[in-house]
């Protein structure tokens, strides 16, 4: 279930307050910081992403025998090499474009991420990724705490999904959520004059801070988030792109996010996610189906985006990071599907990325003493802290402390993906 | 007067989706206990709303090719409960329903993904005798919605929109499929910390069998239908062991069954669920959230009572109800307006308030979209994110801009309703204050109000002046935080 996300708002008016009353947003500060920011877009597989299917030990045994229906066929698998344990891995068929951004150098896969304990409850879970705090996943987000550390900007950080995901909450900052920049726009029942008045009303009504009701404190900061970021995000509704991207929620997420890439706006955060992996029946045999279908979504709206922006000569300043709240049970079921599992993989995408294989792939033997994976050898257990990645983007991407937004050091045994 | 008496009115929004100035009118005249019972025990009032769809003076829905195919079409189902939301005469009814669906999320996005979209929209929303088969989804929580809720949980589980929607369907005897299993204890009912990953396994396993049957023939055809089937072949048949009980007398494990009594397991797994104390508390908390407040924390002493009344009598909702809109805490007017207003609750209370002549509750529909709510598309199976979760920049513009387009729809009946205002500016603000029931305004955004009715030259009350204004200030309103509470 939903962790209670209540206490948000408590202990929070205050700090709302400060950014709502300050005179005026840093934009310029951060426009001339802009083009040539770094950024992070995160990628949210949401559903629990079977990383078994999209990384494939082609050459264990055990995932044919375990996934007598669903497993990719060896002749399939686009080969990327063995990792550093000697374990042969591939990509699934549909991945040519991350095949290709593999080869350049630019992909690193981190093997078995994850958590002790790993929830598999795709809200927990979700919430945990959110907050890297598998004890109290009910706090603000990981990257919420890091735009804290940044000069104020309504725009510092955008989701292309209508609600906020928890690893951009914060206690001090209303992340904008535009779902469609081509309708994140004004409307007004009237014209002219009338209508400019009309909005410089609304601006001064959400811009009123009920200190006795921290609830519409709350929801003003939405509004103004909103007013205030109306004119900067019409720079870039229209953008197109250097090529066509393919035509899916995913794809067009991440078109509006280079065109914010390309204006140079200054923003350092990105969230878009992509659902549909929850694949507990009919995900597909032989390496195709329902799930093959999701792996082409994946590929070419991430090739598309990843072309884009190094046809522009802007690849170098941005990093995509994709994870899943879980991945699924080693075993298929009875319907062509899997089960909620525990540890998966992560990927890390971009200019400024040290490709490669990092960590070891399970082996998929179900004897219990199997020290690779849990749960009497249902799933796999994680070898690399999903927190220790998030340290290495904090420290080594955005130059910051990784220690007082993860509230702990998690360095150490951090793949070097960057 | 436009609001009517404070409490009936709160009453109307939690109890209902609030109440236009005529509706509050009625009201007048009876006591809020009378309308306490008036909402609870509406099988007293006529269930005919769907009979006034397409009259003129309601709400208007939109027809596609000339047709309006609610049992079919899901955005004509759409339509549909919106329309009932706006004009039914038991406003509770659908409120419950509205409360089920997110409790029970559904999404026909993936039902429309394994069967043809008649039969995805007939699974979530076919009128019963309107066309062959089982009723839909949202038709189980208005027949049911304050009855047994152990019922409604049997039913929900044999429910051809939840056997596709969580896999039911596919659960066979050799490799049992994990995901109702998993989240009729995670979600449906006692919730997280209850329950531990062998329980899993064992459920999965009590509702093998409980698969789908297709009737009628091509399922393309209107005519054909889904229907539950308990397929004892595929019921795998050995004992299964919980953690917690199952039985009165303490017992964990569900014996081993012939095959064809196997059903018998999962109606027992369910019946130990729904009576668990841990279920009692989470529905608890969750009707805490849904009617009394979700700005504040539930107070310890209303959980236990609700959770009492809950076993007391069996699983039974409408006790729990009645206990919760006469409580105190419900009455206590400093939880007034601390409940973020779900999309489907802006829309409806804004139609009720600001008018319908000549809208259509397609453009709600359309409109709520942004807004986070599609109803039958929940995001996932845990149902919306609620409370301040409906509010970021987009979801709030997108509110914004339904009381715009709302408020520019019906701009020549709010100028000449607002004809009785015109000799001030204040006068003007005065009587949308109390046509729109907004939280209050404190001073300051209240003389904003009056700030923008004053700009842009002298106030002369003509025709055209009282229609821009009543519409730039309902639009104003609505599109306030101070609106977006019930």
């Amino acid at each position: 279930m939903h962790v209670s996300r209540r206490s948000f708002i408590r202990g929070g008016v205050s700090a709302f307050t400060v950014t709502l009353a300050a005179p005026e947003f840093l934009c310029d500060l951060a426009l001339a910081q802009g083009a040539r920011s770094r950024n992070l877009v995160v990628l949210y597989l949401a559903g629990g992403n079977d990383s078994l299917n999209t990384v494939v030990s082609y050459r264990d045994p055990f995932y044919y025998s375990r996934r007598p229906t669903i497993a990719v066929p060896p002749a399939q698998v686009l080969q990327i090499g063995t990792d550093t344990a000697g374990n042969a891995v591939g990509l699934h068929p549909r991945l040519t474009g991350l095949r290709d951004i593999f080869n350049q150098g630019r992909l690193a896969i981190i093997q078995r991420s994850g958590y002790a304990n790993s929830s598999r409850s795709h809200f927990q879970g979700a919430d945990i990724w959110g907050t890297a705090d598998p004890s109290s996943p009910s706090n603000m987000g990981w990257l919420g705490r890091y735009l804290e550390t940044l000069p104020r900007d309504p725009l510092t950080a955008f989701t292309t999904t209508r609600d906020l995901p928890r690893a951009l909450m914060s206690r001090q900052i209303s992340v904008p959520a535009i779902p469609d920049a081509r309708t994140y726009s004004f409307a007004s029942p009237n014209t002219g004059d009338e209508a400019v008045n009309e909005r410089a009303a609304a601006t001064r009504i959400a811009s009123h801070v009920p200190v006795e009701r921290p609830q519409l404190a709350f929801v003003n900061a939405s509004a103004r988030a909103a007013l205030d970021t109306l004119d900067r995000v019409a720079t870039f509704a229209n953008y197109t792109g250097t090529l066509a991207y393919p035509n899916n929620g995913l794809a067009l997420a991440l078109r509006t996010v280079a065109g914010s890439i390309v204006r140079g706006l200054g923003t350092r955060v990105y969230w878009v996610q992509t659902g549909g992996f929850d694949t507990h029946a009919g995900q597909g045999v032989n390496g195709g189906g329902a799930y093959a279908t999701l792996m082409s979504t994946f590929n070419d709206s991430v090739i598309a985006f990843y072309n884009d922006l190094r046809n522009q000569g802007l690849i170098g300043d941005t990093m995509i990071l994709q994870f899943s709240e879980f991945s699924r049970r080693i075993s298929e079921n009875g319907s062509n599907g899997t089960d909620h599992g525990a540890a998966g993989i992560m990927m890390a995408i971009g200019g400024g990325v040290r490709g490669g294989i990092y960590g070891s792939a399970p082996s998929l033997d179900p004897n219990p003493a199997n020290p690779t994976l849990e749960n009497s050898g249902g799933d796999v257990r994680y070898e690399t802290d999903f927190r220790s990645v998030y340290a290495r983007v904090l420290e080594d991407w955005f130059g910051t402390s990784a220690i007082p937004i993860l509230a702990g050091d998690f360095k150490g045994g951090a793949p070097a993906i960057v | 007067m436009g609001r009517g008496q404070p409490q009936t009115a709160h009453l109307l929004r939690r109890g209902g989706f609030g109440a236009g100035a005529s509706e509050l009118k009625a009201f007048d005249r009876y006591a809020p206990q009378a309308v306490t019972e008036y909402l609870l025990n509406f099988e007293r009032q006529p269930d005919d709303v769907d009979s006034k769809i397409q009259q003129s003076a309601y709400v208007s829905v939109t027809t596609r090719g000339g047709q309006f195919q609610p049992n079919l079409n899901i955005d004509d189902a759409r339509q549909r409960w919106l329309f009932r939301m706006v004009h039914s005469a038991r406003p509770l009814q659908e409120k419950m329903a509205l409360f089920w669906h997110n409790h029970f999320a559904t999404a026909y996005s993936k039902l429309a993904g394994i069967v043809p979209g008649v039969q995805a929209t007939k699974m979530l929303a076919l009128v019963e005798g309107e066309l062959p088969g089982p009723q839909g989804q949202l038709e189980l929580f208005r027949q049911m919605g304050l009855g047994s809720f152990r019922d409604l949980l049997v039913e929900v589980a044999r429910d051809p929109a939840m056997l596709v929607w969580l896999d039911g369907r596919v659960n066979f005897r050799t490799r049992p499929q994990e995901n109702f299993g998993r989240e009729v204890m995670e979600l449906f009912t006692f919730g997280l910390g209850n329950y531990v990953e062998q329980d899993v396994y064992a459920a999965a396993r009590a509702f093998t069998g409980w698969n789908l049957r297709l009737e009628g023939g091509d399922p393309q055809q209107p005519t054909a239908y889904y229907a539950f089937l308990y397929n004892a072949s595929q019921h795998e048949t050995s004992a299964k062991t919980f953690s917690f009980p199952i039985y009165a007398d303490g017992g964990k494990t569900i014996a081993a069954r012939s095959a064809a009594d196997g059903m018998q397991d999962g109606l027992d797994f369910l019946t130990a669920l729904a009576r668990h104390p841990e279920t009692a508390r989470r529905l608890a908390r969750k009707l805490w959230n849904f009617f009394v407040s979700d700005v504040n924390a539930p107070d310890d002493e209303f959980i236990e009572t609700a959770a009492r009344i809950y076993l007391q009598y069996d699983t039974q909702i409408k006790p729990v109800i009645a206990y919760i809109l006469q409580s105190s805490v419900f009455l206590d007017p400093a939880n007034w307006y601390t409940r973020y207003s779900w999309p489907a609750e802006f829309v409806v209370r804004a139609i009720k308030e600001v008018g319908w002549n000549g809208f259509s509750v397609d453009t709600a529909r359309a409109a709520m979209i942004n807004m986070g709510q599609t109803l039958f598309e929940p995001p996932d199976v845990a149902g919306w994110s609620l409370g301040q979760e409906w509010f970021s920049s987009g979801t709030m513009l997108a509110r914004m801009n339904f009381a715009a387009t709302l408020a520019a729809n019906q701009r020549v009946n709010l100028g000449r309703d607002a004809a009785v205002a015109s000799s001030s500016p204040d006068d003007f603000v005065s009587y949308f204050i109390d046509r729109l029931t907004a939280s209050e305004f404190d001073a300051a955004p209240y003389g904003y109000l009056q700030t923008y009715v004053a700009s842009g030259g002298a106030w002369t009350g003509s025709p055209a002046q009282l229609q821009s204004k009543a519409a730039g200030l309902t639009r104003l309103m609505v599109g306030s935080s101070e609106y977006q509470f019930i």
